[in-house]
């Protein structure tokens, strides 16, 4: 009898603190994200004049070309391509520091980056813990400034003045490390070249 | 290196003043005494009661209050397992994810409803918007609220009060402290770039024209009451080192005090419920003396850096590995260590690379259990170690051991005992057990030292309800996820059971008028050897397992190999 009192209690209470919890809850905040911060409540989502999506603000991407700043490693790979379909991924190496195939890497990477005469810097052969860090540091920004100039034939200090304008500062100036976001400042410089 | 330090010296003495005051909060909510919000919250609960068939004025025992919370927990456990299994064929499920295996999704259930939030998926590939949101974040609240009830109940019953019913401290745990912090926490959330959305994931063609998956979702609702309520289980695979989930040092800062402010707020609503705030503040710098330590050794460990890396680079650089360019060495170490020190098992960079000093504070946080410890649970451990000490040395002075002018005897010594040996049997006897089958059974990635850490790791985490994880390690597995049941289980239910008996067994003490001759407890002498007490009996039962794993890795990394 007892057994039978007590467990409908419970479920009597699992259904009503459900109800509030799991449903008016998160409906609550959706409905005012979407009403009032639609741009971040989808995920601050950046479109081209003609409104085609090109990336979030706050989602990195991956830059290949001399023409772009180039992003941190990403196991992951930005979550593009196949591997990524339909759902999008995030992901980090999770390899120790003792490990050797983490040194192995790095130094594959140091190698690479010599070659292309970039100046080394630990965020640059460090992979990112999401996979889709959207930052480098303010210094590597600025160890690729000749390269993107000469393959954009721009000055220097113009593209200067572009990382400083997408420079995320620390909070109040004290918490966190400033980063320059790499998405936009690439879409910076593509729009000064159409603008132009 | 000076600046990173500057950012943890603030967070803390933000922690410092807002614990007092949030502490304060919490006994005016379970001592029943007026709060702001009550005119609001009042009819709600009023509801919630005659809903649930509740007399808020009926007190339960201990076995009561422990009974009323195994059945809840029972059901709902049961009921998001459902949802979790038939997730296919239900709403909100935009990328048409499947049900989950069914020993995954029985590890999954288990985890969130023990308060753990152990993870062996990816969220994004994994779970649908509905089993987010409709299961697991549920069991965020209601476990979170299970652990704030049942270390409520605790100190009413050490303080000579009747233990309460369980169902209204639970109810108001939600409708008074986890749901109003939440609503505000996630419009922040929100507005710092959180997403809140049932829309699919974004498909985007990037500036050099590939196809871009951005994963996103109601994450802002999601993520707060992760924080607040030392859930830690992560929307997305990489948890809060995912931008979607913690965009900015902003959302960084407030994430990180949520996690800290509700157990290090215990200890101040212990104070008032004694009505002793001298002994809480001494309790509240004993744990806050660890807890700066262990910050300290991580965060000189990650400045520092991989000596191995730092040889080809040419220079001494912090290690970035596992971590995000936003958050740096300072804010990641910091995490890193309040993490595992309140039991919230969310991250922001990732353990697995963490330098060993890391490994050291972040695995001895998962041993100690105390250093802030867990919702609710961790504030009852502290008072556990409280009692053990007052008996320890009442046997060195010869001395009826007394705690609040309460005998301590056999039974209390017998429950305190029980509490205490269940986290080693349940880390250690398994990680054994998994060592011995290191090819068949243990899915470790990284070799040598390390690879020992990683199960220890993963069984700690299970065992004190933390969560967060060496996250290389190849877990979904039927034996990793049916082995770490046991632990989850094993490290919630029984020290969750034997807390309750004895906070009954001391409501029910005759007081014994204090003399000269009484033990004080609410001495700076008393809490230093509390602090040795604990140091000693954590650190011997765990030393072998700490020598071999991230002791022995740093000495190898030293040695240049």
């Amino acid at each position: 009898m007892s057994i039978v009192k007590d467990t409908t209690r419970a479920i009597r209470m699992t259904l009503i603190l459900w109800v509030l919890s799991a449903i008016i809850y998160p409906l609550v905040i959706v409905v005012v994200g979407q009403v009032f911060f639609p741009f971040q409540a989808n995920g601050s989502v950046i479109q081209s004049p003609q409104g085609q999506p090109l990336g979030s603000a706050l989602i990195g991407q991956a830059f290949t070309s001399e023409r772009y700043f180039i992003s941190r490693p990403s196991v992951v790979e930005y979550s593009i391509g196949k591997d990524a379909a339909p759902t999008g991924i995030s992901g980090a190496s999770n390899l120790a520091p003792s490990n050797p195939k983490l040194i192995k890497r790095i130094q594959a990477e140091v190698d690479q980056f010599q070659k292309k005469d970039i100046s080394l810097t630990n965020d640059l052969v460090y992979t990112s813990g999401s996979g889709l860090d959207p930052h480098i540091s303010v210094a590597t920004a600025n160890a690729q400034v000749e390269k993107v100039a000469r393959a954009r034939t721009l000055s220097p200090d113009q593209i200067r003045s572009l990382i400083a304008e997408n420079t995320d500062d620390r909070f109040l100036g004290i918490f966190g490390e400033p980063g320059v976001n790499v998405f936009k400042l690439n879409l910076a410089l593509d729009t000064l070249k159409s603008s132009s | 290196m000076f600046q990173g330090f500057i950012q943890i010296a603030l967070t803390l003495l933000i922690v410092i003043a807002i614990a007092p005051i949030l502490g304060k909060y919490i006994a005016r909510v379970f001592l029943g005494e007026r709060t702001l919000i009550e005119p609001v919250m009042i009819p709600l609960e009023r509801i919630i009661y005659s809903l649930g068939g509740i007399r808020a004025k009926d007190d339960m025992t201990g076995w009561q209050y422990a009974q009323a919370l195994l059945y809840t927990n029972f059901v709902m456990g049961v009921f998001v397992y459902l949802l979790l299994m038939l997730q296919g064929i239900l709403p909100l499920n935009p990328t048409n994810l499947i049900a989950p295996s069914w020993h995954l999704g029985l590890h999954t259930t288990l985890s969130f409803l023990t308060n753990t939030d152990q993870q062996h998926y990816s969220g994004e590939t994994t779970i649908s918007y509905l089993s987010q949101i409709a299961g697991l974040s549920f069991l965020m609240f209601t476990s979170a609220a299970t652990g704030l009830a049942v270390g409520i109940a605790f100190i009413r019953g050490l303080t000579g009060r009747p233990l309460g019913n369980f169902y209204v401290d639970l109810t108001r745990s939600i409708t008074r402290i986890l749901l109003p912090i939440s609503i505000i926490g996630a419009l922040l959330l929100l507005i710092l770039g959180v997403p809140q959305t049932f829309a699919a994931p974004a498909v985007v063609t990037t500036l050099e024209g590939v196809t871009q998956y951005i994963a996103r979702g109601p994450v802002a609702a999601f993520e707060m009451i992760k924080q607040l309520g030392e859930n830690g289980g992560g929307f997305f695979g990489i948890n809060a080192a995912h931008p979607f989930e913690n965009p900015n040092s902003a959302t960084n800062l407030i994430e990180t005090l949520a996690m800290i402010s509700i157990p290090a707020a215990l200890i101040h609503t212990y104070g008032i419920f004694a009505n002793n705030t001298k002994q809480a503040w001494l309790l509240f710098w004993m744990v806050f003396t660890i807890f700066v330590i262990l910050v300290s050794v991580t965060a000189i460990g990650e400045y520092q850096g991989n000596p191995l890396v730092s040889s080809i680079l040419g220079a001494e650089q912090p290690n970035l590995e596992g971590k995000e360019v936003r958050f740096g060495w300072a804010e990641t170490a910091f995490w890193a260590v309040a993490t595992t020190a309140t039991m919230c098992g969310a991250v922001n960079g990732m353990h697995d690379s963490l330098m060993p000093t890391g490994g050291f504070s972040t695995l001895l946080n998962l041993f100690l259990q105390i250093v802030w410890g867990g919702q609710g649970t961790g504030t009852a451990y502290l008072f556990i170690y409280l009692i053990l000490t007052v008996f320890l040395t009442g046997l060195m002075v010869g001395r009826t051991p007394e705690f609040l002018g309460r005998k301590i005897e056999k039974r209390e010594i017998v429950l305190a005992s029980v509490v205490l040996l269940v986290h080693p049997i349940v880390v250690l006897i398994p990680s054994a057990v998994t060592l011995a089958f290191p090819n068949t059974l243990s899915g470790i990635s990284n070799p040598g030292f390390h690879g020992i850490s990683q199960v220890v790791y993963e069984y700690a985490s299970a065992g004190a309800n933390n969560g967060s994880g060496f996250e290389g390690l190849g877990d979904n597995t039927l034996w990793w996820n049916l082995s770490t049941c046991l632990s989850l289980l094993g490290g919630r239910y029984i020290p969750i059971i034997a807390i309750l008996l004895l906070a009954d067994s001391m409501a029910h003490k005759q007081p014994v008028p204090e003399t000269a001759g009484t033990l004080r407890t609410d001495s700076l002498l008393f809490t230093g050897v509390t602090a040795g007490v604990i140091l000693i009996l954590g650190v011997l039962t765990f030393f072998p397992v700490i020598a071999l794993g991230p002791i022995a890795e740093a000495f190898k990394i030293a040695n240049g190999q």
